[in-house]
């Protein structure tokens, strides 16, 4: 019995703690566990869930994108821009970013698959150029509806009532970000357990030489991965301005670490030791679930941050020592 | 050294071994690869711990946990990669007093300008002229060699173990080597000397020691052997292996290389593969066989010469172009090259294939499964399910995925690079049977290995390499081992 309780726990205890903290905050607060308290918590979260995605993109091919923040702070206020001074029409407010966001995936594969910089590195330095670009673009200032430009006059747009619906609508009684949320989750899951590159992202994450002896393009690989984790990033910028309704400087700036707290969570879920796309939402979940119920519990939202990080530590250590004693 | 035996894993490397070195004598230790002379030098030099047996110093008995015991016994050892001792970015000076530096046998306040003048002394010992202050970056390999043995001697070592130090050195290097080498002789130190070039050997050494399969066969006199006694006793006699060797038609060339060059280790190679036909490149460690199959696959760029397949020259600048061309590589590092041991035999065997398995990307599972499950019969991998990760397959079956993934792809020749290694005795048969079926069915065999035996048991002709080039050729049947090891180890010294 005892054998089959040990890898039991490692495999399921992330799913149960999940289970045991929700149960712990129904019990605390009646209003907790409600039909619209739980799509709320879905609904905070989705943003975060589109960039965790884009980050384990990154962490699948073996590599790790930190620029995915200021990512979001760039196609954030670009959107915004878009329709406030440019008063675009929603199709162009949607790709331009996009486009944005995968040049900016290009950027790092440029640095990272062929001068080889290291990846922490050189997305740390295009995360500080993204970043500054982004406040250069609006001259530090926040975007909104009609907002005073510089030169005196007032800018002429405002933002789209069907690109708000985005962010804040709802579709049969499901916030729209929620549905679109599990779309993403779904098809990044079939994407990597079902498709052919998918397959050969897992494959060169799991030893680049091997992978690249056996015929793959690993640097298109690796490329296409960055490519897709700013994209990710992009879409997360989108759901933030149409979310805010207004394109906020620095949106993106705590993401980062939201979502790098989320996918690493997602190690631990299944025991997978790597990352997985389901973990991820999970972790993204637990995350959301935390700041949700601590916040009814009047406890101050900077003290969540330490929790937060107690529960990154703690799920990391469970799933490593796992790891490491398989391994012996 | 007396009675070591060692094993890993329950297999014994090393059965009852002695050995004894007299202070100022130039001692060689010789033996085929996996002789068992490395995990001895392991041994003595406190990188393993001995099983049993006990190591004794001028009648004291010692033993050494780790490195820093046998160096404190004034035991001192320069391995073939210099590149592993020494500290790039720092200088000379600081990179021989390393040992120094490193425990607490200095100042704790260093004064650079009297540690420069120590270095210097000893660098102008063995006669090199750098600067104690240049960076070890800078310096050339036989230079680093040399720093080595400047810290060891700064050590004031009793003992010295030199690894094949003459293996990546010119003749001229070589020279000033054996030199400095008799200068530690003649200051009273014994010098372990491992080397796979018999010429050297009798040129500097004093005494032989002979090793085979763990155990230690003679310790000779170096006037009282000659070349042929030794490979004889490195070789044995017992050896005989079973080689299955299927007959197969030989056709026309599929592989055809002219002229090719890349970097230090293939400086110049010529050869040609036909269909049905196996050709076996041995030579010993070092000799640029795995750089040679790594051009040929794409894997490291060529800087001259020419592949052709079926008479077309091809461009190979990616695995990915050598696979499109009809060219496989069974890697020799199979752990780390070969497969990815923390996927499935599903996904490892599918790994080439993924593109003529999946419709507009989707894979089909069905199809991946009904490969894999081809692949297991037929090659007999053991293994309890597909999706076992290959991580817990033995060796042999390991090899037998990274063989498996290439039969669903359009290879015409497929590129061995010591494929026995690691793998026990039951599998290795299996692989040479499927190596044999390989031919059989009219493709073209590159089978690179430092494995005499096998190459004269396999294949059709051998070619010997020796420092990146292809230096005899034989038909099968025409050579012995003792032929072999003759033009590995001789090489051109020996055509010139």
């Amino acid at each position: 019995m005892k054998n089959h309780l040990l890898p039991f726990t490692f495999k399921y205890g992330a799913l149960i703690f999940i289970g045991l903290v929700i149960l712990f905050f129904s019990m605390r607060n009646e209003y907790f566990f409600t039909y619209s308290n739980l799509t709320d918590i879905l609904r905070s979260i989705s943003i975060v869930t589109f960039v965790a995605i884009g980050v384990s993109i990154s962490l699948m091919v073996d590599g790790f994108d930190l620029s995915v923040g200021a990512t979001v702070s760039l196609s954030t206020v670009l959107t915004a821009t878009l329709m406030v001074w440019y008063e675009m029409p929603l199709v162009v407010v949607l790709i331009v970013p996009i486009a944005v966001g995968a040049v900016v995936g290009l950027l790092n594969a440029l640095l990272i698959v062929k001068i080889r910089i290291p990846d922490l590195l050189a997305t740390l330095a295009v995360m500080y150029i993204v970043n500054g670009i982004h406040k250069t673009y609006t001259k530090g200032y926040s975007i909104y509806n009609n907002m005073p430009l510089p030169d005196g006059t007032t800018a002429p747009g405002v933002m789209d009532k069907g690109f708000l619906w985005i962010g804040q609508g709802k579709l049969l009684g499901v916030p729209f970000p929620v549905i679109l949320m599990l779309l993403a989750v779904i098809a990044a899951h079939v994407f990597f357990k079902y498709t052919r590159w998918g397959r050969q992202m897992i494959m060169t994450g799991g030893n680049e030489e091997a992978a690249r002896l056996s015929g793959l393009k690993v640097k298109r690989v690796r490329t296409l991965a960055y490519v897709a984790s700013g994209i990710f990033a992009s879409i997360g910028g989108i759901l933030f301005a149409s979310r805010i309704g207004s394109g906020q400087i620095d949106a993106g700036a705590p993401m980062l670490m939201e979502s790098v707290a989320a996918v690493f969570v997602g190690y631990s879920v299944f025991a997978a030791g790597r990352p997985n796309i389901i973990g991820t939402f999970f972790g993204a979940v637990l995350m959301g679930v935390l700041v949700n119920g601590l916040t009814m519990m009047n406890v101050d939202y900077y003290r969540t941050d330490i929790i937060k990080g107690s529960v990154l530590v703690l799920a990391l250590a469970v799933t490593f020592i796992h790891l490491n004693r398989r391994k012996t | 050294m007396r009675n070591i035996s060692k094993s890993f894993a329950g297999v014994p490397a090393l059965n009852n071994v002695d050995f004894n070195v007299r202070s100022g004598e130039i001692h060689a230790l010789l033996g085929a690869n996996g002789a068992g002379k490395s995990t001895l030098m392991k041994i003595l030099s406190g990188a393993y711990e001995a099983d049993e047996g006990i190591i004794e110093m001028a009648g004291t008995s010692y033993s050494f946990r780790s490195p820093a015991d046998s160096k404190d016994a004034g035991i001192h050892c320069v391995y073939q990669e210099v590149d592993t001792s020494l500290v790039p970015h720092l200088s000379v000076t600081e990179n021989i007093f390393l040992d120094r530096l490193a425990t607490s046998k200095t100042k704790a306040w260093l004064t650079w300008g009297k540690l420069h003048e120590e270095a210097e002394a000893v660098l102008s010992r063995i006669g090199l002229t750098v600067s104690p202050r240049a960076l070890i970056r800078d310096l050339t390999l036989s230079e680093k060699q040399l720093v080595l043995i400047a810290r060891l001697l700064a050590e004031e070592a009793k003992f010295v173990i030199l690894d094949e130090p003459t293996a990546p050195l010119s003749l001229e290097e070589t020279d000033k080597l054996f030199g400095i080498m008799k200068g530690l002789k003649e200051a009273g130190i014994g010098v372990i000397f491992i080397s796979h070039r018999l010429p050297e050997v009798f040129r500097i050494c004093d005494r032989i020691t002979v090793m085979r399969d763990g155990g230690r066969v003679l310790t000779e006199r170096t006037e009282d052997m000659d070349a042929t006694g030794v490979v004889q006793a490195m070789l044995g006699r017992s050896f005989e292996e079973e080689f299955p060797k299927l007959p197969a038609a030989i056709g026309e060339p599929v592989l055809t290389v002219k002229g090719l060059e890349s970097g230090r280790r293939v400086r110049g190679v010529d050869l040609e593969v036909r269909r049905g036909e196996i050709v076996a490149v041995v030579g010993l460690v070092g000799a640029g066989k795995t750089e040679l199959s790594r051009v040929l696959f794409g894997a490291d760029p060529a800087d001259r010469g020419t592949i052709s397949i079926k008479g077309q020259p091809v461009r190979l600048d990616s695995p990915s172009d050598a696979v499109q061309a009809g060219i496989a590589l069974i890697p020799e590092e199979r752990r780390k090259e070969g497969i990815l041991v923390r996927e499935s035999v599903l996904h490892n065997l599918s790994l080439p294939i993924l593109k003529s398995i999946s419709r507009l990307g989707f894979l089909s599972g069905t199809a991946e499964r009904h490969f894999a499950n081809t692949q297991i019969v037929g090659l007999g991998i053991k293994t309890p399910t597909v999706s076992q990760l290959t991580a817990y397959l033995s060796g042999g079956n390991q090899q037998k995925v990274a063989i498996g993934k290439w039969l669903g792809t359009d290879t015409e020749v497929y590129l061995f690079d010591e494929p026995t290694k690691g793998v026990d005795v039951g599998a290795k048969r299996d692989i040479f049977q499927i190596i044999g079926k390989l031919a059989q069915q009219g493709k073209g065999i590159l089978y690179l290995t430092c494995e005499f035996a096998e190459a004269l048991g396999l294949a059709d002709r051998i070619l010997i390499m020796c420092d990146g080039v292809i230096v005899k050729s034989f038909a099968r049947g025409e050579a012995t081992q003792e032929d072999l090891l003759y033009y590995a180890s001789a090489g051109r010294e020996v055509l010139a």
